[in-house]
């Protein structure tokens, strides 16, 4: 890193090399206007450098920035587009040295309406970059005027209920397995079983497409095969999440036109298919009336190390914005990483309208969604009928509650996995809404119903104890223990 | 072997036993408490996509106590013994304007269900219709007693 310049004005414009903080992008002195999108960035500094350069030069290096002065930039109003670090506070007890850089940038650097350009602008350049040893985004502020120019979710909650006709308690449910191998037609009895049994979804997974053993058409055949029928034993709206990630847009278009034409209310895409990919499935679901569901397939790659990466609240933000109905959010008591009060942050951020700054919840920066669709969050992975109580408190009513294992594992049958699923909700809503402390209470609710339900009676005996105690990797710095579940 | 047969199971506690009138109350309540209006709805067709069930009056809006909406159970329940009746608590709350919590509270004594008419098409599609076995007979019918 160069030294400080002591006549910074001056020699701005000669050719050369010049910190970043003389350049513009350090201003302690910037108010943010309300229209500005704002960063919070993680930085870990290489020893020696100064915290201030290192925030000016990711607000550089994310805006109009490159190594050494360009007169070119006399052509421009450059003040405008140059992004502003305003202010840098460092992470207490971290080591090596942490900061939170905060930084504000004009709506004029963004692409209307792209995710991907909001992306390759925040996130492209600047985390290789050799100065800072790690880097994370942390959050995001998105302004009302520009969140404007997103269509968000292509139903959101409050459309997706309807359409389903399901209210007042969480949805239900259930990924098939095993994931791979099943032929389409053994495949479909699964999805069969555990919906006439009471789920509401069954799921294909994140790795499901077309294998050699389970092509994606005939999958989709027995799969709507078994939703109908199941319809038919129950009289309620029953879906299945047929898995439309393809090498292609245009395999996917087929697919998904397919899972139309067969009477689906929802198709699935894989986060592994790119922004600009979910953004266009989504215009599609919109145009379609289908619900779509997002599996954040490889997220913890970039969202799980607390020092570098993307937090998952910012990739949350994202996909709320470029719209999906459905997104795996994380589960508190399951086999995945979440912490407690990480997954309220997430949870907040996809289903409030307004959620306020909140050290412990992890969110840097008040953020009004300006009426964009709340999306659905979905808890999948590990979890079971004995856990009702826990999921309940920690994830309230609007969210999926996916039970895979904890379904087909049953030892009495997939059907019979899923009535005791159903029953353990349905009786923890009765129990909480009787003004019942059912966090407190909640094994004893449960034993009482399965007095009379022997699927939830032998769910409890297999799994009641099953529980999954491991810290968290991510926490926020708000936190210093992690928060024992209860 | 689970089978719920022909039991319908639409609403949030349909995998409950029957909810006593105690236990409806107290979810009327519960919505009351919320801010969110009551109201009663009757229909002979349980088909899950019919959206419009017959209104039993209007919503009540201004209700304090839980104990009018099931008074006004009790008198739907009378006129139509052999409908489904549901009751719902509507959140006019501004981001929610929807329902949050639908349940069932009445039953036809005999629920007939439903046949999946399959239209066979080429390449192995085939087109599902959802037929209510109740709608056989016409609606003038369907309201008396089986």
């Amino acid at each position: 890193m160069q030294t400080t310049s002591k006549d910074g004005l001056r020699s701005r414009w000669a050719a050369g090399v010049i910190p970043y903080k003389e350049m513009g992008y350090w201003r302690p002195d910037y108010e943010p206007e309300s229209s500005d999108i704002l960063a919070a960035f993680r930085i870990t500094p290489q020893a020696g450098v100064d915290p201030e350069e290192a925030a000016a030069a990711v607000a550089g290096e994310s805006s109009t920035a490159t190594w050494t002065v360009v007169w070119t930039d006399r052509l421009t109003a450059h003040e405008n587009y140059q992004g502003k670090a305003y202010r840098v506070d460092p992470v207490p007890n971290s080591d090596p040295p942490q900061f939170i850089a905060y930084i504000a940038y004009k709506l004029d650097l963004f692409e209307e309406g792209s995710i991907a350009n909001l992306t390759s602008s925040i996130i492209g350049n600047v985390f290789g970059f050799k100065a800072i040893k790690a880097l994370r985004l942390e959050d995001m502020r998105l302004p009302r005027e520009y969140l404007k120019t997103f269509q968000g979710a292509p139903h959101g909650i409050v459309n997706e209920r309807e359409m389903l006709n399901k209210y007042g308690r969480p949805l239900l449910g259930a990924t098939t397995k095993p994931k791979l191998g099943l032929s389409p037609r053994n495949y479909g009895r699964v999805v069969y079983e555990a919906l006439r049994g009471g789920l509401d979804f069954v799921k294909d997974d994140e790795n499901i497409n077309s294998q050699p053993f389970n092509r994606w058409r005939e999958r989709y055949l027995y799969c709507m095969e078994a939703v109908h029928r199941s319809m038919a034993q129950t009289g309620e709206i029953k879906g299945h999440y047929l898995n439309v990630t393809a090498a292609s847009m245009e395999q996917m278009y087929e697919r998904a036109d397919f899972a139309k034409e067969l009477g689906s209310v929802i198709v699935m895409i894989d986060l592994t298919i790119g922004y600009t990919a979910m953004q266009s499935m989504s215009n599609w679901a919109r145009k379609n009336s289908m619900l779509l569901h997002l599996h954040r397939a490889g997220h913890a790659t970039f969202s799980r190390q607390k020092s570098h990466g993307v937090s998952f609240r910012v990739l949350a933000k994202w996909c709320r914005m470029l719209g999906v109905d459905h997104i795996h959010a994380g589960t508190v008591v399951g086999k995945l990483e979440g912490d407690p009060n990480s997954i309220k942050g997430y949870y907040d951020t996809l289903r409030e309208d307004f959620v306020p700054k909140n050290p412990v919840t992890g969110i840097y920066f008040d953020q009004d969604w300006a009426h964009l669709p709340a999306v659905m969050p979905v808890a999948s992975g590990g979890i079971h009928a004995g856990q009702m109580h826990q999921l309940l408190h920690y994830l309230g009513e609007d969210v999926v509650l996916q039970f895979g294992g904890g379904t087909i594992g049953h030892p009495m049958g997939v059907a019979a996995g899923a009535t005791a699923n159903r029953v353990a909700v349905e009786a923890m809503i009765q129990a909480r809404n009787e003004g019942r402390n059912y966090l407190k209470e909640g094994k004893e609710i449960l034993q009482r119903a399965a007095r009379w339900s022997p699927e939830l009676r032998s769910a409890l005996e297999v799994w009641g104890d099953v529980a999954f105690d491991y810290e968290s990797t991510d926490v926020p710095d708000a936190i210093e223990m992690p928060t024992p579940v209860i | 072997m689970v089978h719920k047969g022909l039991r319908i199971t639409q609403g949030t506690f349909s995998y409950l036993p029957d909810l006593t009138d105690e236990e409806t109350k107290a979810e009327i309540q519960y919505g009351i408490d919320n801010g969110w209006a009551p109201s009663v709805e009757f229909t002979s067709d349980p088909h899950p996509r019919n959206v419009y069930w017959e209104m039993w009056g209007m919503p009540m809006f201004d209700l304090k106590d839980a104990a009018a909406a099931l008074y006004e159970v009790k008198r739907c329940r009378e006129a139509f013994p052999n409908s489904y009746i549901r009751v719902s608590l509507y959140n006019s709350k501004l981001t929610k304007q929807t329902t949050a919590l639908q349940f069932i509270v009445n039953r036809p004594a005999y629920e007939p269900g439903f046949r999946l008419d399959r239209q066979e098409s080429t390449d192995r599609i085939v087109r599902y219709t959802l037929h209510a076995y109740a709608l056989d007979r016409p609606e003038g019918e369907r309201y008396r007693d089986a």
